[in-house]
């Protein structure tokens, strides 16, 4: 019995792939067509490409590397949506993360790595957290729509993790709160005390941090709160049938104001990590473009955190590989952005991808009775 | 099985039946919905069309209308084979289908409804002049008064259906076929469509009738056929068979149609409202002081016709709904307001909403999930951090066994059971604890009548086991089946309560109907 419910689990897993993995290889071949409209050689450059990633010692660091921040957007994105919310703020929860963890690692000098550092990584999930509540709060109480408010708060997230690290201006502008006194003109904060930065696990010239850890931990911490516990069984209620779940008894508007919170916790440790781990510092650039990444991650990986880690490792790949590839064959880095929007757009059009590689539609068990049902209805 | 040719028929000898289905299979995926199916309907006679849910009944009208193709077969229309590629074909064909839910635009007017999609268009206007003189001449020649420039919203329920009826007949349909028609109409506005139907096979027009309840066909068919499970299992006489014989034919085998019960013995006040007052989402007043007690060990019905509050009354007893004004007493314990799992722990009461697919189960979910959706937080289900899966897996065998739903495994979707089985899932999942008051709202609506049998029988073993009952149920023929009270709901009120043996039908009827309300408009 327990061997048949994982065969099952297995294929299932299989079919749920499926998609996602002819959407990467549609958007691959379409990068190419683009390759060989602009009189480039795709071979040459998917080559390129795939040594970049995982050719040697340093390509698999820096693929690793950027595999880190795309899981944690990645699962920020895929937990608001088993609640039926679509966090498109995973980058100005990524930004505040970024700002709240730094303002703890440039401060409380002396303080113990082991008290420290933990403190800077609850302070980033703190302020992703306070992010993420705020459209919460404002959908259940005000009925605004969270991807409304969301994207506003990108805007004053991004405005207002600039301003803390402002350099004044020369008219005798007040700098920001964090800004580096022995900076001069460059707004960016001091560099995050050792006690606070996240150690190497191989140091330079690999540069890979122990945040792979967390993001592997938060994928299964985020897998277990959804699948198996009392909590994930409201929050996917509340996601798969609102009213079911207040008929069930489940507080609905707690539970959407949790999990914009935890949505936003998971992008803001996203940007302790980056900043603790990898930078050591927060400056205006190192921005939220890795949230807007987490929505195609989180679709990708059909908003499950296992499949969420994969497609983290694919972009990962694409980012870490693209630099190696314009400089083995001279197409432009651009390219992988096209591709990973197509990524996108296959993905959220599903019926596209069953129509390029014929395939018909599930005929087994929901699909099929969603047919029957229609025949028996009421 | 013999073929009956019944006198009102006005077949000339040796033409071709006016609609002949031949040889109709139609497969869906793991599915046989219609297999070889015959069955001709003569020109000026009504066919009902009986079966249980998921009997094939809409497929084979959704063929006949040209919203699916056959798998195999044929349909023929005097004698010709004709192709349907879609509802348009049908049409021209004077095939016109009144489908169960109106396919109205309800802010348009009657004319504009009629002609929608067939606009009559004088010099690039919309005529609606002639239009109009056109449905006043159909109106007036299958006695269904309408106004033509009455907007939809504004008619009742039973004059909509006049409307939909209208639009086949100006759309010149010979054939109608008449889904579920009787569901939404009270006993008065179903005598009319009778009335209606027998006019309209007298002037020689072809009439399918599908429903699932007996009586009806007995009245008004001409000839009767039975599907059962995709097949067509018999043909027959009204004049010559039983209600009770009509149910084991569709069931496929002995069914009981009363429901058996000994006389109440009721004992303490359990649910007492006073003076409910409730808004609906739009902001209608919905509840106009309801004020009903409901005692241990009695089933009290609340008859009406949809949409005079009763919704609103359910959710605002399981808390689903605030209450405007007004106390709801649950064994004594003040709950008005108060949330619905407070409700459910401390009232100890169970909910068999109206809208299963609305509120009851999740879809999504396993049978097994969508049996712990009102309990997943207690023990053995959860230990408070996570799930026992093995627990709930478990409950949900036993279930499943107890309450006979029938699904492959209590691991597939509870969207991949059919509409009885759901509903017995929703069932076993409300019965399946300990309960003091017992809020079921349309528990048998559309299911079958094996189905219905069994959850009527489990309502009534609730009863004698000292629960309180609230049934309410837009289905006369359930509330008198059941109740050992019957309160009458209309305009957000209850308009009367009656002991069940001083209440006949008809009394009923007509208080669903407005009847004997004092300083109330009358009904639209």
């Amino acid at each position: 019995m327990a061997t048949a419910s994982t065969t099952t689990g297995f294929i299932r897993l299989l079919r749920a792939l499926l998609i996602p993995f002819l959407a990467l290889l549609a958007a691959l071949l379409a990068g190419a067509a683009v390759m060989l409209l602009s009189g480039d050689d795709p071979l040459a450059a998917y080559s390129g490409l795939f040594q970049g990633a995982f050719g040697d010692g340093k390509s698999w660091a820096r693929t690793i590397r950027k595999t880190v921040p795309f899981v944690l957007t990645g699962l920020s994105v895929a937990l608001a949506f088993k609640v039926g919310l679509f966090n498109i703020g995973a980058s100005g929860q990524f930004v505040i993360g970024s700002v709240f963890a730094v303002a703890v690692g440039i401060n409380f000098d002396g303080l113990p790595a082991f008290i420290h550092l933990p403190l800077a990584l609850l302070a980033g999930i703190a302020g992703g957290l306070l992010w993420g509540a705020i459209p919460g709060v404002l959908k259940v109480y005000t009925g605004a729509h969270e991807v409304i408010v969301t994207i506003m708060l990108n805007y004053v997230a991004s405005l207002l993790g600039g301003w803390t690290v402002y350099a004044g201006g020369t008219q005798g502008q007040t700098p920001g709160p964090l800004w580096d006194r022995t900076a001069g003109a460059i707004s960016e904060t001091p560099d995050v005390l050792s006690s606070a930065q996240l150690p190497w696990l191989f140091g330079p010239p690999y540069r890979v941090h122990y945040g792979i850890f967390l993001a592997l931990a938060a994928a299964v911490l985020i897998w277990w709160l959804i699948f198996k516990t009392p909590l994930g069984f409201e929050m996917r209620t509340v996601g798969h049938n609102m009213r079911a779940a207040h008929y069930a008894g489940i507080r609905v508007n707690y539970t959407i104001v949790l999990a914009m919170a935890l949505a936003g916790g998971l992008a803001g440790l996203a940007g302790a990590i980056e900043t603790l781990g990898l930078n050591h510092k927060f400056a205006p650039e190192f921005g939220g473009a890795v949230g807007f990444d987490g929505i195609t991650v989180a679709l990708l990986g059909q908003t499950h955190p296992i499949g969420v880690l994969l497609a983290a490792f694919m972009f990962g790949a694409l980012d870490g590989g693209a630099a190696a590839m314009q400089f083995e064959s001279g197409v432009p880095a651009d390219i992988i952005q096209i591709i990973q929007a197509l990524v996108l757009a296959f993905v959220a059009a599903p019926l596209i991808i069953r129509m390029i590689f014929r395939l018909r539609r599930q005929t087994h068990g929901d699909a099929g009775s969603a047919v029957s049902t229609s025949w028996s209805g009421p | 099985m013999t073929r009956y040719q019944p006198a009102a028929a006005q077949q000339p000898a040796g033409a071709p039946p006016k609609l002949e289905v031949l040889n109709i299979t139609k497969l869906f995926p793991g599915v046989v919905a219609n297999k070889n199916i015959d069955l001709a309907l003569n020109k000026g006679e009504i066919l009902a069309l009986l079966g249980e849910n998921g009997a094939g009944k809409s497929t084979l009208m959704n063929i006949i209308y040209g919203l699916y193709q056959p798998t195999e077969g044929q349909v023929q229309v005097d004698g010709r084979p004709v192709e349907l590629h879609s509802p348009r074909d049908a049409i021209d064909l004077g095939i016109g289908m009144v489908h169960q839910h109106f396919q109205l635009v309800p802010v348009m007017s009657v004319v504009d409804n009629i002609m929608l999609g067939s606009e009559s268009v004088d010099r690039g206007l919309l005529d609606r002049e002639s239009v109009s003189a056109q449905i006043r001449e159909l109106a007036e020649r299958y006695n269904m008064p309408v106004d033509p420039n009455a907007v939809i919203e504004d008619l009742p329920v039973g004059v909509q259906q006049r409307v939909e009826i209208l639009k086949a007949l100006y759309r010149q349909a010979d054939i109608l076929i008449l889904d579920e028609p009787t569901s939404v109409l009270t006993p008065q506005e179903i005598e009319g469509l009778f009335e209606v139907m027998e006019l309209l096979r007298n002037q020689g027009k072809s009439i399918i009738f599908i429903t699932h309840k007996l009586k009806e066909v007995l009245r008004v068919a001409d000839r009767i056929a039975v599907l059962r499970r995709g097949e067509m299992v018999g043909e027959a006489d009204p004049a010559a068979v039983s209600q009770q014989d009509l149910a084991s034919l569709m069931v496929g085998r002995k069914v009981t149609l009363e429901v058996e019960k000994e006389p109440a013995n009721a004992g303490e006040v359990l649910l007492q409202l006073r003076d409910i007052e409730a808004f609906t989402d739009l902001g209608e007043h919905a509840l106009r002081g309801v004020s009903l007690d409901v005692r241990a060990g009695e089933i009290v019905g609340v008859a009406g016709v949809q949409g005079n509050g009763q919704t609103e009354l359910v959710e605002v007893i399981t808390g689903l709904r605030q209450a405007a004004a007004g106390s709801v007493l649950i064994s004594g314990q003040d709950m008005t307001n108060a949330s619905p799992r407070r409700i459910t722990e401390e009232g100890a009461i169970c909910h068999v909403p109206e809208d299963r697919h609305m509120y009851g189960m999740v879809d999504a979910y396993s049978v097994a999930d969508n049996l712990v959706l009102s309990s997943y937080y207690k023990r053995p289900f959860s230990s408070g951090l996570t799930m026992n899966e093995q627990a709930i897996a478990q409950h949900a065998e036993e279930l499943v066994a107890r309450f006979d739903v029938r699904t492959p495994s209590v691991r597939n979707s509870g969207a991949s059971l059919s509409g009885g089985n759901q509903q017995k899932m929703v069932v076993a999942r409300e019965f399946g604890r300990p309960i003091r008051l017992l809020v079921a709202a349309q528990p048998t609506r559309g299911i079958d009548v094996g189905s219905i049998e069994f959850i009527h029988s489990q309502i009534v073993a609730k009863r004698d086991e000292g629960v309180a009952v609230l049934l309410v149920s837009y289905e006369l023929d359930e509330i008198m089946a059941l109740s050992d009270r019957i309160a009458v709901m209309f305009h957000g009120r209850i308009s009367a309560v009656l002991p069940r043996r001083d209440a006949t039908r008809e009394q009923v009827g007509l208080l669903m109907a407005g009847a004997g309300v004092a300083n109330e408009p009358a009904s639209q």
